[in-house]
């Protein structure tokens, strides 16, 4: 469907469910005990552009700690230090909460005493990126470039385009960086390169752009060997705890509007009966189903990510069908004694075709799935989740019919 | 990525060894160890592990790099199909 083409690369191999993604993304935040006086001193932003928030609830005094002079002025001198506060942020913005409210002032702020040969660490201004570039800098003494990616971690940012060669020499051209360091040199996230030219910037800055690690805490060993990388820092993991952190994700699906109606509305058509509708006759039947849902849910979005290498086949709907496969074969041994034919017909068809469907799409949150691939596997598995799906709400309807 | 590989033959990366001017940034900028320098040109040291981000290509200033970026999510893809657009991440926060 793609017509072959070079550069302008807009988009990137990672959804924004910052997988890979959290990993050395930037962004500035911290404590709340200051976040009153945070809310008035940020929205003296200078970025006042439509569509641009002009403030920023993690925008500049809840880790702030103090000022740094330099040749272009002042500097906000930022917290090396994560607080129980920024942990418990992290996991809200994991599950979809409150996540408009994770953008981060852009600008420049300082970790340690910078001087004017002190190194520029770039990132993006979204909270859960500009913590964890801010911990690794403890103990460096370094200048912060964030730059303004709509609260979008670096590597979603990079691949919309919004974490661009552009924006980085806007930022440094609104920073006065040129009067902040004697050097010329912007150390940037790896994963930021699906959307920055090195070449753009170096054109429009009079900076080069130097790739550093695609981790924010091996830049301590990036810089102290003279901004090299072994290979290991550019390569890209995906271990058990990388998968796991990201399976609210996907789980949190169960509790948007959609999910939930659907849900009541099966419980709904269960209710129905001789005699009137009847609570009792809604969870007695519809529960099933529901909790068949649930198998699938965590199937594909829990027991398929943290399965992942071991399962077999190598696109996620045919790991994901397995795993449900499984599942579904555990059920109906579990329950056969309260199960109906039908009913049984419904769990195995339905649920190795859900869990195959949310294993799907668990390919957003996986740093090593390539667009091409994702697009044959969902030609191939497509037509038998939704074969599946038939299957099981035909059965499940005799099912309920056959009452 | 140990133990993970993805579909490999669908991948639509390809490099043009003869443009190539040996800077070595497809090399920093790949995080799948696709390429290696080769004396002084780039080459394709695992092509199957390419995820197609882009950063390569975006990055050759000799434009010896050619591939179909975009993202590798299947709910994008999806959605690129339904409204006929480009698959993108904005997803309105919901992925």
């Amino acid at each position: 469907m793609n017509q072959p083409v070079k550069p302008p690369a807009r988009r990137a191999g990672a959804c924004c469910c910052d997988s890979g993604a959290g990993r050395d993304e930037v962004a500035v935040a911290g404590s709340v005990e200051a976040a009153a006086a945070a809310q008035s001193a940020t929205a003296a932003c200078g970025c006042g552009e439509a569509g641009r928030p002009r403030t920023y609830r993690y925008g500049s005094a809840p880790c702030v700690d103090g000022v740094v002079d330099s040749g272009g002025g002042p500097v906000r001198r930022v917290s090396t230090r994560l607080t129980p506060r920024d942990r418990h942020g992290a996991w809200r913005v994991r599950w979809g909460l409150g996540r408009d409210d994770y953008r981060v002032q852009p600008g420049l702020y300082a970790v340690g005493s910078p001087g004017a040969e002190a190194p520029v660490l770039v990132s993006a201004n979204y909270k859960l990126s500009f913590d964890r570039l801010r911990a690794a800098a403890d103990g460096l003494s370094a200048w912060l470039l964030v730059v303004d990616t709509r609260g979008i971690n670096v590597w979603c940012a990079a691949g919309k385009g919004t974490f661009s060669a552009a924006e980085i020499n806007r930022m440094v051209e609104q920073t006065k960086l040129a009067a902040v360091v004697d050097h010329r040199r912007l150390v940037l996230p790896q994963l930021a390169a699906p959307g920055v030219a090195a070449h753009e910037v170096k054109k429009g800055s009079g900076f080069r752009a130097v790739f550093g690690p695609l981790r924010a805490a091996d830049l301590p060993a990036f810089l102290a060997g003279g901004m090299t990388a072994t290979p290991q820092m550019r390569a890209v993991s995906f271990d058990l705890g990388e998968r796991l952190v990201l399976a609210p994700v996907e789980l949190s699906v169960a509790l948007r509007p959609l999910a939930l109606a659907l849900s009541a509305g099966v419980l709904g058509i269960s209710a129905l009966g001789r005699g009137g509708p009847s609570l009792r006759r809604a969870i007695r039947q519809g529960g099933p189903a529901i909790g068949a849902a649930w198998v699938a849910l965590l199937g594909g979005g829990l027991v398929t990510p943290a399965l992942l290498p071991w399962l077999p086949g190598r696109a996620l709907s045919a790991k994901g069908a397995t795993v449900g496969a499984a599942l579904a074969a555990g059920c109906v041994l579990v329950l056969r004694p309260r199960l109906s034919g039908a009913a049984m017909v419904s769990v195995l068809a339905g649920v190795p075709a859900a869990t195959s469907y949310v294993a799907m799409n668990f390919t957003g949150s996986t740093p090593y799935t390539s667009p091409s691939g994702v697009q044959r596997e969902m030609r191939r598995a497509l037509p038998f989740q939704v074969a599946g799906a038939a299957v099981a709400v035909v059965a499940g309807v005799l099912a309920k019919v056959a009452r | 990525m140990k133990g993970l590989r993805y579909i490999e033959n669908a991948v639509t990366l390809q490099l043009d060894v003869d443009r190539c001017s040996g800077c070595g940034l497809c090399v920093d900028v790949c995080p799948h160890a696709v390429f290696a320098l080769d004396g002084k040109k780039a080459a394709l040291a695992d092509r199957g592990a390419c995820m197609e981000c882009g950063a390569c290509a975006l990055n050759c200033v000799a434009g010896a790099i050619t591939l179909t970026p975009g993202v590798g999510c299947a709910a994008a893809i999806m959605r690129g199909w339904i409204t006929g657009s480009e698959p993108s991440c904005d997803c309105g926060g919901a992925c």
